[in-house]
């Protein structure tokens, strides 16, 4: 039995039994390993994946339920190549220290974006409460976002794109 | 240069150990040193690159490998500048005094005359169609380093000092970068089950049950009271590791009670008295005052897991490891499992910030076990959540009690601190043993309790002496004998909970001589660096303005020189005390003499502001049954992005003062100025740390 399921765009199947975890597949079948282990308990935020654009953990979330979703890993963020203004702003910003939380804070940090292009600080903080970082960079990686919002707000402003904004 | 050699070159004598000249125009530099998060290898390279006059960008740094790097002992106490630092500096200063020199007498001029410019040496500003790459010999990196060449002045630098972005970082935000994500041929997925603690013994293994909850098939490796599931499948072991929690017997574990989680626990056990500093003066009739403060037993509590790969192949182990130390790590593996250390290979590779010694090594020993048994597999042994939290070795308890004696004016004439813990560093090198080898057919023999020598920075007894004037001051330090649990370095060491009671102490003293805590510290305090960060962070705070005491809002300021003699740092806490404390901004100053890197520098500041107020206000290891309880992140919270103040911090510049480690300057002042803040908002004292709701409250009740 196969499942098949869009990764970062492309449509892809897996031998994996319904009940392995998403990270798993993600990691050892799929050979993303940008989707981190943490601590299997919903807790850390290191997997963090979109599901259909919304944040979720993938050690926890089975590979069956996942059937016909749309995943998105940070190995996706890039865009052809052209990294993401996310990781633009956290490289400039060099917004990390040990860095292994930061693939699940981009995607948090994805979804918030993706849906509020203009978000305070307040908006931010609580974006990312699910997602810890031990090493203290927090600081860093919430100036990164807003940094990474005004970009995308300046390229659509630059395309002449609706920047959607919301209050 | 009457300096002695750093021991970094001392042991490490030939240049070709450091530095090579690669054919793609590219500077392969290795050294000891490894990153753990702290940016130390950008630092490095710049060091490098500025003695050199090259890009930083042609630098390759290769750091931590038995096979192929200089042997630097143990990435810790913010000696990486310092000492790794200093070493790259005068080794890069000596191979271009060696190739300048030999190029100066082939073009029969002075080695002044000749300039480097990214590399090509120019004579008269013109080129001389050489450079490192066509010029430098075999011979420039065969002899010995002498450490003679004299460095560049500060003056002169363009590289060093500058905010030159990391190159790790790039993968960290793409996609595979840690130790986690190695992939190797012939690779095999392993997860342990821990013995519960030390001649614990093994009496049955269901592995029928286990293979039932484990869906898949795995092989079982069993050495004495060591047991591993090893599959191809990854989720398989995960599955059989959780379900040997409940199908696999113990015999013998030990017992732990919620009493020996507080540092009082410590007072009346066995220990090791030590003493340092000035005799004990008789009484001079002066008021005496006491205080005692605590901190619990922590946890690293890395983001990730420890993880291990090693491989055994034609007779030789092949490690990786996440481990602070390379070179110790080999010499432990290779003599628990008979092998001489010619046979073992240990690369460091990226994990989480670890802060101190967490599971690495341990995990390191896991794989390494089990490649032993499996040779021409690559084990890949990656620890769960519960096993990090649980197996690792802690950070002790920690109790210090402060007893002084003032003159009239309420000054300190005489200064004791004593302190209660257990080891706060037990390295295999410093008589500690490896998990793993303690489930073992041969176990070794019980750990020692040790501690640092004071030359080091001492342990328990680490910033426990004060730097303000006062006539007379001593340690009384009872090294535990009898810790329950096994303990090892983290971030500081004893600096964290010494500073903490040190500089409550001092906001204590300062209101019974009714004086403003800034004022009272000045007046008692000659240092001028120290003088200078002080003032510095109490005009930025507006601490002149602070307000009166209760009113639920506070304003707490400490300092303290790391070890008494690495990098400064002064630190205020604004916070709000509702139901909770709510830590709103945080101003911060620090002076670490020449600064590599400011950027990471500041990011390594505001990491410690943020751990340390972490570990004060929520951090505190349980223990139930034979070992730990707090095994997961709502058992042992850790602060949030919402619980993360606005940090303010500024460094102060003295490029012409040698480098001072700066990575773990800021951890105990912020305790400290946190609870002094607490102190201002409610108008009493919270001396046991974590300063949790529970435990105000209580304070509060019984005030």
């Amino acid at each position: 039995m196969t499942i098949e399921l869009s990764v970062n765009g492309r449509v892809v199947s897996t031998g994996a039994e319904p009940a392995t975890p998403l990270l798993d597949v993600l990691r050892n079948h799929l050979d993303l390993r940008g989707t981190r282990y943490g601590c299997g308990l919903e807790q850390c935020g290191s997997c963090m994946v979109l599901i259909d654009g919304k944040p979720d953990y993938a050690c926890s979330r089975e590979i069956g339920s996942v059937a016909g979703r749309a995943v998105t890993t940070v190995e996706g963020l890039a865009d052809n190549g052209t990294p993401h203004p996310l990781q633009v702003a956290f490289l400039e910003e060099q917004a990390g220290q040990c860095g292994y939380c930061l693939s699940g804070i981009l995607m948090s940090a994805k979804a918030l974006l993706d849906r509020n292009p203009t978000p305070s600080r307040a908006d931010i903080v609580s974006a990312l409460d699910d997602n810890l970082c031990r090493c203290g960079a927090h600081p860093r990686i919430i100036r990164a976002v807003q940094k990474a919002a005004a970009m995308i707000r300046a390229a659509q402003t630059h395309t002449g794109a609706p920047t959607g904004a919301q209050s | 240069m009457s300096e002695p050699l750093p021991l970094s070159i001392q042991n490490n004598r030939r240049m070709d150990k450091w530095l090579r000249f690669d054919p793609d125009r590219t500077l392969h530099l290795a050294v000891g040193k490894v990153e753990i998060g702290q940016g130390v290898l950008i630092a490095l390279s710049q060091i490098a690159a500025e003695e050199l006059d090259i890009d930083v960008a042609r630098v390759n740094i290769l750091s931590g490998d038995t096979a192929d790097a200089p042997d630097e002992g143990s990435t810790s106490s913010s000696q990486s500048i310092e000492v790794s630092g200093r070493s790259v500096r005068l080794v890069s200063a000596e191979l271009r005094q060696r190739v300048l020199a030999r190029l100066a007498q082939r073009l029969n001029c002075s080695p002044e005359d000749i300039t480097v410019e990214d590399g090509a040496f120019l004579l008269d500003a013109q080129p001389t169609g050489h450079d490192y790459w066509s010029f430098a010999s075999d011979a420039d990196f065969a002899a010995d380093i002498e450490g003679t060449a004299t460095p560049k002045p500060a003056s002169q630098y363009t590289i060093v000092g500058q905010p030159v972005p990391r190159k790790d970082l790039i993968a960290k935000v793409s996609g595979a970068a840690f130790i986690h994500d190695i992939v190797r041929p012939d690779m095999l997925h392993a997860r342990v089950v821990r013995q519960p603690s030390r001649n614990a013994t093994l009496t049955s293994l269901d592995e029928a049950a286990i293979r039932r909850a484990a869906h898949g098939s795995f092989k079982v490796i069993r050495l004495g009271n060591f047991a591993a599931f090893v599959s191809t499948d990854e989720t398989v072991v995960q599955r059989a590791a959780v379900a040997a929690l409940t199908h696999a017997r113990w015999d013998g574990a030990r017992t732990l009670t919620a009493d020996q989680q507080d540092a009082a626990w410590f007072v009346g056990q066995p220990c090791d008295d030590r003493f340092v500093g000035d005799p004990v003066t008789p009484p001079g009739g002066g008021t005496v005052v006491s205080a005692t403060y605590s901190r619990p037993y922590v946890s690293h509590a890395a983001m990730a897991p420890s993880c291990g790969l090693a491989e055994f192949r034609d007779g030789h182990l092949s490690v990786w490891s996440h481990t602070q130390g390379v070179y110790p790590l080999r010499n432990s593996i290779a003599d628990i499992l008979g092998l001489t250390r010619e046979q073992v290979t240990v690369r460091h590779a990226h994990g989480a910030g670890c802060y101190g010694h967490n599971g690495a090594d341990d995990a390191a020993l896991d794989a390494a076990i089990i490649a032993q048994q499996l040779p021409g597999h690559c084990i890949r042994v990656q620890w769960r959540r519960e096993e990090e939290f649980g197996y690792e070795p802690i950070s002790t308890a920690h109790r210090t009690r402060i007893a002084v004696e003032l003159d009239s004016a309420g000054r300190p004439i005489d200064w004791t601190t004593e302190v209660w813990a257990g080891p706060h560093v037990q390295r295999p090198i410093f008589g500690g043993v490896m998990l793993a080898h303690e489930a073992l057919p041969n176990p070794p023999a019980p750990a020692r309790a040790g501690d640092p020598p004071e030359a080091n920075g001492g342990g328990g007894t680490r910033n426990g002496t004060p730097l303000y004037d006062f006539p007379h001051k001593r340690i009384v330090h009872h090294l535990s004998l009898a810790t329950p649990i096994r303990t090892s370095s983290l971030r500081g060491l004893g600096a964290l909970p010494n500073v903490f009671a040190m500089e409550c102490f001092m906001d204590e003293l300062a209101e019974r001589a009714g004086m403003d805590p800034v004022a009272y510290r000045l007046s008692l305090l000659s240092d001028s660096r120290a003088r200078h960060l002080i003032e510095n962070v109490a005009a930025r705070c507006d601490w002149a303005n602070r307000g009166p005491v209760g009113t639920g809002k506070g304003l707490g300021l400490a300092w303290s020189r790391y070890k008494n003699k690495a990098a400064y740092a002064c630190v205020a806490v604004e916070l709000e005390v509702d139901r909770n404390i709510r830590l709103t901004r945080v101003w911060c100053a620090a002076d670490a003499g020449l600064v590599i890197n400011p950027d990471g520098a500041k990011n390594q500041l505001e990491g410690g502001i943020i751990h340390a107020a972490s570990m004060t206000l929520k951090e505190a290891v349980t223990f139930e049954g034979s070992g730990i309880s707090s095994l997961d992140w709502a058992s042992y919270p850790i602060m949030t992005f919402s619980e993360v103040p606005e940090i303010f911090t500024e460094i102060v510049h003295a490029p012409d003062l040698p480098t001072l480690g700066m990575g773990e300057c800021t951890f105990g002042p912020t305790a400290a100025a946190i609870a002094n803040a607490v102190a201002h908002a409610l108008g009493v004292r919270v001396r046991d740390m974590p300063l949790t709701r529970e435990r105000i409250a209580s304070v509060l009740a019984g005030a």
